[in-house]
């Protein structure tokens, strides 16, 4: 174990003073000179034709500063399929689609104007079901979106997803067993506790500034200029500057109507404008997790090993596009990945509907995947007369490994994540009691070393050091919460030889931080991290070189430690840092020591059949859990709860358990209490106490289990650990219940009266 | 027509007037500027908002401005001292990793201020019951329960 002063350190996030006493500025608390509020209307229809808006009284209404409709503005298209606008004209095809957009100088007044605008619907026939909507004579949700190989118009995407490896039906028909089964998961959301917002703001020559709560302003920055351009408004600036962002979770990966809509009011008006959601318009017109229906079959030979596995999925779009359709790319990782399968089938389909329209959400549609795959691993298990501990044991991966969609498996301590788990929950005493206790497990794997799912997967990071030796590190890296800024000043301290607090992290401006992809993908520490430790190296080298001349000493033979640059062969002969640096700056022709590294990790995009090694290293783990069912109630107590995660290196173990901690209730809730409840494409329960996420009463006490591989690749050996606690969360809760009660739920979540109907289900 | 109230706000009298309508949120907010109170709902749902009414929590979005007449309201602005040093609960906060987006923080804070002032030595069980009206998204509490304890613990 090397001797390490900032890395592996329980170090508090740099910002939290701020935050605990209140000074931290969020994006609700931001207020400009002059500022408008925005307010929006949205449609009261799933589906209807506009037949006319009447704005008239809203414009008069004192205080009111415009009125923008889809009649009144320039076309921007937005979204992963470009088939979204930020108001709608002809048709609104969603309860969330925005109609009009009102400025007033006080909220109170834009939301009365909102009131006083007349629409005029013809109603449509709707479509709910995604399986419906596939059908001939289904209600076309974009007419004009046309697809086959007859470009007739449809409501199937035209997003081919398809992965084959192998030979899928030779396989099934070679297995000793196979289990064939359809589970299904529906609307989650992130239930950030602070609500959406921006404020957007031109200057006198038109060019932009959005603050914003994104959790990719480099990618957004590229969105806003595109809308500039087709404001007419081409060569224009935009700039992001992002607040302290209140919960993200993949929430803000995409941009969205409302930011459009603040961009157009700001410039009609000639003001700044802030548009903030309530918590309502939060839960209606944000984008959750994107549901499915699985059709799975896995088989196994005699002795329990894997033979293939075979996916069929369907995803309801809803309405319009953004990331969620792009979330079976993910999915393709645990089905291709999860467990050594030699053969391997996937094919999915997304279907517009009438439904809100989805996004990405903590896994990237990793947790529907790996409910479905690691829920019938213990199916399959069974059948094989097999305990599923010693079934994921013989299919667990390994290190070296290359998998049928081509990744290289770096390090992987799947094996010693199972092998932890079974330990703390005394697995082979515990398990198979069925008196209403039971234990069970599920596994994951996720991108740990980047994901290039972008043409680039890289970040920048400069770094430059004043006279006194503080450590300015400007980085292109996202914090919204889950602390990147900490975790980035320790590699920087570590490989300079400073301490944490000498280190100031800037990464909130555009104008003033090189480029990074975003925070997706469990990505920051290991590609922001290792774009980091590079630009550390470089100036470490530069500033060697300065000593050096006035040390009389050869680069090499000096090295920095607790903020003193000293001689390796005669430690005795130091000078402390400062010193150093001012001696630099200030003798004739000075120097300023600076230093930019871009770190773009040597992963691959997936080729044309999806496959290619997406993550230069793989994040595994595995969670364990005990549950008590209530018989009588359907109630599912968990009693234990494991959560053992390959995380490469702990670069600090407070805030990795933070997000072990966080993702694993997350999870729990997808489990066993959240659920988006659409009525006919309404959001029925858009309030905390009818979505149930998790309180300090109803999480049970999760037990981090730390495996450290240490990759080659990751910053001091790290790899991601953002998204892999909310993973394997929901099939480890499903299997537990099986052995606890034996009942099989196969649909999300896993609610008393499910448990209960199954429980007399199996009575008769 | 604007009301006249008169409070004492973090140890300091307020005398001001209001619309009658406004929430105590909003007074604070929009009219004093106080914004380290957060809005999370808006419908006494997230206890984002929480702020001590005479040294108990209350939910400042629903509750009426003018019914904190003659009281004493605690905001998390009042809880550091006159140096500007946190108080125990925020540096433990700090300290145990109970804080990541933050947006939470210092309504659950004063939560738990609350409680520790009613009970010093609380179980586990009255922890979580003590800051159950307050929603986190980010930590799964862990963190947050951890802190409190270690402060009654000191």
């Amino acid at each position: 174990m090397q001797d390490f002063i900032n890395i592996g350190k329980r170090i508090p996030k740099m910002d939290a003073e701020e935050k605990v006493t209140g000074k931290a500025i969020y994006i609700h608390d931001l207020k400009i000179p002059g500022m408008l509020y925005g307010k929006i209307l949205y449609s009261p229809h799933p589906h209807a034709r506009i037949l006319n808006i009447d704005t008239t009284k809203a414009e008069t209404l004192p205080g009111v500063k415009a009125v923008l409709t889809g009649y009144n503005i320039p076309t921007i298209k937005f979204g992963f399929y470009k088939d979204n606008v930020p108001l709608k004209a002809n048709k609104v095809c969603s309860f969330r689609d925005e109609v009009a957009a009102v400025a007033a100088t006080d909220p109170d007044i834009a939301q009365e104007a909102l009131e006083l605008i007349k629409v005029e619907y013809e109603i449509l026939p709707a479509v709910f079901d995604p399986e419906e909507a596939m059908m001939a004579g289904a209600p076309l949700i974009h007419e004009e979106h046309v697809g086959g190989k007859e470009k007739k118009p449809t409501n199937i995407l035209n997003l081919p997803w398809r992965l084959v490896s192998g030979d899928v039906e030779e396989a099934r028909k070679t297995s000793a067993f196979v289990a064939e089964d359809r589970f299904k998961v529906t609307w989650v959301t992130h239930c950030c506790l602070g609500t959406s917002g921006c404020v957007a703001q031109f200057d006198l020559k038109n060019n932009l500034t959005v603050y914003s709560i994104t959790q990719i302003p480099s990618l957004a920055q590229r969105d806003y200029t595109d809308a500039l351009a087709a404001m007419g408004l081409q060569g224009k600036k935009a700039r992001v500057i992002k607040t302290m962002i209140g919960g993200g979770f993949g929430s803000k990966l995409d941009t969205y109507a409302f930011e459009y809509i603040a961009i157009l009011l700001a410039h009609r008006t000639r003001k700044p404008v802030k548009i903030v959601f309530s918590r309502e318009e939060e839960f209606f017109a944000t984008s959750p997790r994107q549901p499915a229906v699985i059709d799975i079959s896995q088989g196994c030979t005699k002795d329990g090993r894997l033979t293939f596995r075979d996916i069929r999925m369907i995803l309801d779009n809803g309405a319009y596009t953004s990331w969620g359709a792009t979330t079976p790319s993910v999915m393709m990782m645990p089905i291709s990945s999860l467990y050594k399968v030699p053969n391997v089938r996937y094919v999915a389909k997304c279907i517009y509907t009438n439904n809100t329209y989805s996004q990405a959400m903590r896994g990237y549609g990793n947790p529907q995947a790996t409910f479905a795959i690691d829920s019938q691993i213990d199916i399959l298990a069974e059948m094989a007369g097999i305990d599923p501990l010693d079934f994921r044991m013989r299919n667990a991966n390994t290190p070296g490994e290359v998998t049928p969609q081509n990744f290289k498996i770096n390090t992987c301590g799947l094996r010693e994540c199972i092998d932890a788990v079974a330990q703390k929950l005394d697995w082979r005493q515990n398990r198979g009691r069925r008196d209403g206790k039971g234990l069970g497990m599920a596994s994951m794997i996720h991108v740990g070393g980047g994901a290039r799912v972008y043409k680039s997967d890289g970040c920048g990071t400069i770094i430059k050091i004043d006279d006194f030796g503080t450590v300015n590190v400007i980085t292109g890296a996202t914090d919204m919460g889950q602390g990147a800024e900490t975790v980035i000043a320790q590699i920087v301290a570590e490989a300079l030889g400073v301490r944490v607090e000498d280190v100031v992290v800037t990464h909130t401006d555009t104008d003033i931080c090189p480029w990074d992809v975003g925070a997706h993908a469990s990505r920051t520490t290991f590609v922001a991290g290792n774009s980091a430790l590079g630009a550390a190296k470089k100036i470490k080298h530069i500033l060697l070189e300065v000593a050096a001349q006035s040390m009389g000493e050869s680069p090499e033979s000096l090295d920095i430690r607790d903020r003193v640059i000293f001689s390796k062969k005669d430690p005795e002969k130091k000078t402390p840092l400062g010193k150093a640096l001012r001696a630099a700056h200030y003798t004739s022709g000075g120097k300023m020591i600076m230093a930019e590294h871009f770190y773009d990790p040597a992963n691959e995009n997936l080729d044309r059949e999806f496959k290619g090694n997406l993550s230069v290293t793989y994040a595994y783990g595995t969670h364990g859990v005990e549950v008590e069912v209530d018989k009588e109630t359907g109630q599912v107590k968990i009693l234990k709860y494991v959560a053992a995660h390959d995380v490469g290196r702990a670069i600090n173990p407070m805030l990795l358990e933070g997000q072990v901690y966080g993702g694993a209730t997350m999870g729990i809730g997808y489990a066993l209490t959240e659920r988006l409840i659409l009525k006919d494409g309404k959001v029925m329960n858009p309030n905390f106490l009818d979505y149930k996420m998790l309180t300090s009463k109803d999480v049970p006490n999760i037990e981090p289990l730390v495996i450290e591989t240490n990759d080659q690749f990751g910053p001091f050996g790290a790899k991601g650990i953002g998204e892999p606690g909310s993973v394997p969360t929901a099939p480890a809760i499903a299997n537990a219940i099986y052995d606890a009660v034996g009942v099989r739920i196969r649909d999300l979540p896993i609610t008393p009266e499910k448990v209960l109907a199954a429980l007399q289900e199996k009575k008769k | 027509m604007k009301q006249m109230i008169k409070f004492i706000l973090n140890g300091e009298p307020v005398e001001l007037e209001i619309e009658p309508h406004l929430t105590l949120l909003q007074l604070l907010r929009d009219k004093l500027e106080l914004t380290g109170t957060k809005e999370g709902c808006g419908m006494g749902e997230c206890g984002a908002c929480t702020v001590l009414l005479d040294g108990r929590t209350v939910n400042s979005c629903i509750f009426p401005a003018l019914e904190v007449e003659g009281k004493k309201v605690m905001t998390i602005e009042g809880l550091t001292d006159a140096q500007g040093n946190l108080h125990p609960i925020q540096k433990a906060f700090v300290e145990y990793g109970a804080i990541q987006c933050g947006f939470c923080t210092p309504g659950m804070v004063l939560s738990a201020k609350a409680l520790l002032d009613e009970s010093p030595k609380p179980t586990e069980e009255e922890i979580r019951h003590g800051i159950a009206g307050n929603l986190c998204r980010c930590t799964g509490y862990l963190q947050i329960i951890q802190a409190i304890k270690a402060v009654s613990e000191q």
